[in-house]
């Protein structure tokens, strides 16, 4: 038996999408970050991207380590499960929640030090594994919830709000992950709405791997001059290379934009990504290409955001592994044990 | 021929017919494994219960190893101590396994090129078969040569204690029933060893005969019981990092979720990760059970002390877990092909904070069929992490042990989890409420119902709504409540098996895991002796009820275990509040394997210091 959303009472002038929720069902407690905090940005850009998906919010499983970031999911989805893992240790727990049933939507969270300092390998590995799932790093650049120490994404030469000046060299998450085979690498910045809506949902929506490093300036830590992920330093040295909206199969393709502008990508689900494209040459879906970009901007102090690299052909763990279409949890005795006389030949090879 | 072939007459030989120990002293990577594995099957055949070990370094070729077979006919299967026939074929151990033997044993050497005569012990038969010369003239490949001479020794012991040939042959055949050729030549190289030991040698003093003391009893390692335990307990995620001695658990769910999970497009029901360390395969099972899906991983102390953290969640959060941990000798990289039971108190209170954890401890690889499975009954039932305790002895040796047996009516007992059709129908969810009094909440699954029953995890504080609170009466009642749970899991552990003594004693002995066969030995000698000892066993922890009724009713009580410090006693001490002067501790911990005679010389002599020796004989 399956069981449909039933909208909460709210104001008959809200909108509701295509199952007849509205925005406010897409929400969750409210959120004791700092006031201006970029990841609150983050959240209620995943409120409007699964909002504009029509997900069923209790078919999303949202997942985090520890840290400000990693706090979010309690402050949306509020239907949604909700894992709030150890420091650094979300993939791990993302992937065997995975494994247990593919049918469902995952949601990663994450910060900068929980992703790029004592959680690194698993980013690693759970980013090669191809685990199907939209990880989201909200990167300050700083560890906020300690208070802010440099975390292994500040920028070498990029001041503290103490004063003292990093100088060890930053990690890139987004050419990592390039490296690392994910499927779809998008970059963005948690004060772009309009960039970063698209970007989730197509995330959201992909059948493998998918990385998002959105910069979120941290305003206790990090807002400052002098700190590579400020605000104004980001909108001034933002170079976004396109743009997206993610149609999914059931609803009618949009064709108001003007051929030449516009690039569709069908993902392996059947979804399909439009790329708006500003910068005029970009091709999102050559690896080596993007890593190449990336680093050239980089050289001049830029920041690189919008869908980098996505791969449409995309396949995730369970296609590698070869499980089952039937999710490992809904499995019964009857599937899973062999029973009395099998376990007798067993016996009787071993005398 | 060399005249220390000859057996010298003018010694005490030992005679004894089905009840001997046999230790064979090989070279890693040489090929021996297989020829003694035969060997130990064949006695089995025979109907002589044999109990196997093989001693083996962390090292891939070249480094000494061990296999020591216990044959005894009452059914003995533990090490008894001592050595009655030393096959020695390594020359680097030479010495070690000359002193191993008792007076009056043999030593059998490849006498190709011949020992002199200083290099033996006058108080044992020494016998020569040269076996090297004899595989180089019947095999012109090297590695033929190498692989058949350890067959050959195989035949040539045939001859000297009584082995059946016709059984050799019938394993050979079943060995190599897809390889007809390799049946012919395994089968040419131990005759060539039995030939050569007829025209040349007289049985020695130690002799096989067929009996009938195996029944339909199984030979296998505790992994592997392990492993098919966890198939048959329903469990579908496996995710592990390679450590000896546990990787053969994950090897062998592979293997039997291949034979029994695939379906017929191929497609798979279960998933195993070979993940990027231990951490990463806790969390990967955390994740998995938190979804609904039985899962574990297999791993031995170090990958312990790295799963630290997420046990804590899985205690606080409340998730399902199960760890199989194969005891190897410690600390640190310690002794990692050694066996130990060293790593009880970590695991009964792994992680920062107040935690205690379910233990299951099986006494041989039955046990670890039957707890394999059950633990991840009790983990779902209990939504905490569940270890099972094997060790190096249990896990990586083959046991003769009870055929595996299951209830076909048995349904897996997924625990307490509130439906969809439950919260349609009303009823009510809190995740971490005390509904039945047993301190076990309810849990939904991810993606159950639109509106009803999602909450958040998370190994901050929380109160029983699973709302994040800092408030102290929120945390206390929460931490209270998992004392409760812990209660409960008393009365779900496998209570201890007690073994009363022939005649009422005051005393008692207490042991657990595989200590098991040695002590039986040691309980039927010393009750020979007069000494009675009413014996329980330990099988699960929390401690269940019994185990302290056991205790109060006796006035002294040896504690046994394989670890330096006494962790079993502790954790008596800890959880019974019981007077340390009522405990005496026994110890082995050198790595191998604890014997019988160990346990009763050092039982005997505290007994003995304790209660003057006329009392405890009357
Ligand atoms: C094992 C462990 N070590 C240290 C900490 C302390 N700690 C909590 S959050 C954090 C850093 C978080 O930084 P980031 O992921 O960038 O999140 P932000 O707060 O910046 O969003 C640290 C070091 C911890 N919770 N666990
Ligand atoms: S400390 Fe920084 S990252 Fe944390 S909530 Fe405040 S602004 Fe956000
Ligand atoms: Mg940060």
């Amino acid at each position: 038996m399956t069981y449909i959303a039933k909208p909460q009472l709210h104001h008959p002038s809200l909108p509701s999408n295509a199952i007849g929720l509205t925005r406010r069902d897409y929400e969750g407690r409210i959120s004791t970050l700092c006031a201006g905090c970029g990841h609150d940005s983050i959240s209620a850009a995943i409120v409007t991207a699964c909002f504009e998906l029509d997900l069923q919010p209790h078919r999303l499983a949202k997942l985090s380590g520890i840290g400000c970031s990693s706090k979010t999911p309690d402050y949306f989805l509020g239907q949604s499960h909700g894992f709030n893992a150890v420091h650094g240790r979300m993939p791990s727990v993302l992937t065997g929640a995975n494994l247990a049933n593919r049918d469902l939507v995952f949601l990663g969270v994450s910060g900068d030090g929980d992703t790029a300092s004592i959680g690194i390998g698993q980013f690693v590995h759970s980013v090669r594994r191809g685990v199907n799932m939209c990880y989201i790093v909200e990167n300050n650049g700083v560890y906020g919830l300690t208070k802010g120490q440099f975390s292994a994404t500040s920028d070498k030469g990029s001041k503290s709000k103490r004063g003292a000046e990093n100088t060890e060299s930053g990690i890139d998450l987004v050419a990592l992950a390039l490296q690392l085979g994910a499927t779809y690498v998008g970059r963005s910045f948690s004060g772009d709405k309009e960039q970063l809506v698209p970007l989730i949902k197509g995330a959201l929506t992909h059948g493998g791997a998918a990385v998002l490093d959105v910069i979120s300036p941290c305003v206790a830590f990090n807002n400052h001059a002098g700190s590579t992920k400020s605000f104004d330093y980001v909108r001034e040295h933002n170079d976004a290379v396109n743009r997206l909206d993610v149609i999914l199969g059931r609803t009618p393709i949009k064709t108001d934009y003007a051929p030449g502008e516009v690039r569709d990508v069908t993902q392996h689900d059947g979804s399909v990504l439009r790329l708006k494209k500003i910068a005029a040459d970009y091709v999102a879906t050559d690896r080596n290409a993007a890593a190449a970009y990336i680093q050239e901007h980089q050289a001049k102090g830029e920041i690189v955001t919008g869908l980098l690299y996505i791969d449409p052909e995309a396949s995730d763990l369970h296609d590698r592994l070869g499980t089952t279409r039937v999710p490992l949890n809904a499995l019964g005795t009857e599937d899973l044990t062999p029973g009395a006389q099998a376990l007798a030949r067993i016996n009787a090879g071993l005398r | 021929m060399p005249d220390q072939n000859l057996t010298q007459p003018h010694m005490a030989q030992i005679v004894a017919t089905n009840d001997f120990v046999v230790k064979f002293a090989n070279v890693n990577g040489s090929g021996s494994a297989s020829a003694n594995g035969l060997f130990a099957k064949a006695v089995i055949r025979m109907g002589v219960p044999v109990g196997a070990r093989n001693i083996f370094p962390s090292n891939i070729q070249g480094l000494p190893t061990w296999y020591e077979v216990r044959v005894n006919g009452e059914g003995h299967v533990g090490r008894r101590g001592g050595v009655d026939l030393a096959v020695a074929l390594n020359p680097q151990t030479w010495d070690d396994d000359l002193a191993g033997l008792v007076p009056g044993g043999y030593l059998f050497y490849d006498s190709t090129k011949p020992m002199p005569p200083s290099k033996f012990r006058d108080d044992i038969t020494v016998i020569g078969v040269p076996l090297t010369a004899i595989c180089n003239t019947a095999y012109k490949i090297p590695r033929e040569r190498q692989l058949f001479k350890n067959i050959a020794y195989v035949g040539a012991l045939s001859h000297l204690i009584g082995i059946d040939p016709d059984i050799v042959e019938t394993l050979l055949a079943e060995e190599f029933a897809s390889k007809a050729k390799l049946i012919d030549a395994n089968v040419r190289a131990f005759h060539l060893g039995r030939d050569w030991a007829k025209q040349n040698l007289e049985p020695i003093g130690l002799q096989l005969k067929h009996a009938d003391g195996v029944g339909n009893r199984i030979f296998v390692d505790g992994n592997r019981a392990a492993a098919l335990g966890a198939v048959y307990g329903g469990a579908t995620v496996c995710a592990w990092y390679p450590i000896t001695p546990s990787t053969s658990i994950a090897e062998g769910f592979m293997e039997y979720c291949e034979e029994f999970r695939t379906d017929p497009d191929g497609s798979k029901r279960y998933a195993i990760i070979q993940a990027e360390d231990e951490i990463a395969s806790i969390g990967i099972v955390n994740g998995a059970a938190w979804n609904g899906a039985r899962a574990f991983t297999c791993t031995s102390g170090p990958g312990i002390s790295l799963m630290n953290e997420f046990i804590g969640l899985s205690y606080y959060a409340e998730i399902p877990a199960v760890i199989f941990d194969v005891q190897r000798g410690g600390p640190s990289t310690g002794m990692p092909t050694r066996t130990q039971q060293a790593d009880l108190l970590l695991a009964a209170y792994a992680s920062h904070g107040d935690t205690k954890h379910v233990l299951l401890i099986p006494g041989d690889p039955g046990e670890c069929f039957t707890m394999g499975a059950l633990a991840f009954d009790l983990a779902d039932r209990l939504q905490t992490t569940v270890f099972v305790m094997l060790d190096l002895d249990i896990g990586m040796q083959e046991w003769l042990v009870e055929p595996f047996v299951w209830d076909d009516n048995r349904q897996l007992d997924r625990g307490k989890v509130i439906t969809a059709e439950d919260l349609e129908a009303g009823k009510p969810f809190g995740r971490y409420r005390d509904v039945d009094g047993d301190g076990v909440p309810f849990r939904t699954y991810p993606g159950t119902h639109p509106t009803k029953g999602a909450y958040f995890t998370r190994g901050s504080s929380h109160n029983s709504m699973a709302v994040y609170s800092e408030r102290g009466a929120d945390y206390t009642e929460g931490m209270q409540r998992l004392l409760k749970k812990f209660a409960t899991a008393a009365e779900l552990v496998p209570p201890p098996v007690i073994q009363p003594a022939a005649r009422p004693t005051r005393i008692g002995v207490l042991y657990f895991g595989s200590t098991a066969p040695a002590m039986h030995e040691a309980l039927v000698t010393l009750e020979r002796r007069g000494r009675h000892l009413d014996a329980l066993r330990v099988r699960g922890f929390p401690f269940s009820q019994e185990v302290f009724e056991f205790i109060a009713a006796h006035d002294e009580i040896f504690v046994a275990e394989q670890n330096r410090d006494a962790q079993m006693r502790s954790l008596l001490m800890i959880e019974g509040n019981i007077d340390a002067s009522k405990l005496t501790s026994i110890r082995h911990y050198d790595g191998t394997p604890v014997t019988a005679r160990f346990l009763i010389d050092a039982i005997s002599e505290k007994m003995n210091a304790n209660a003057p020796e006329k009392e405890t004989l009357k």
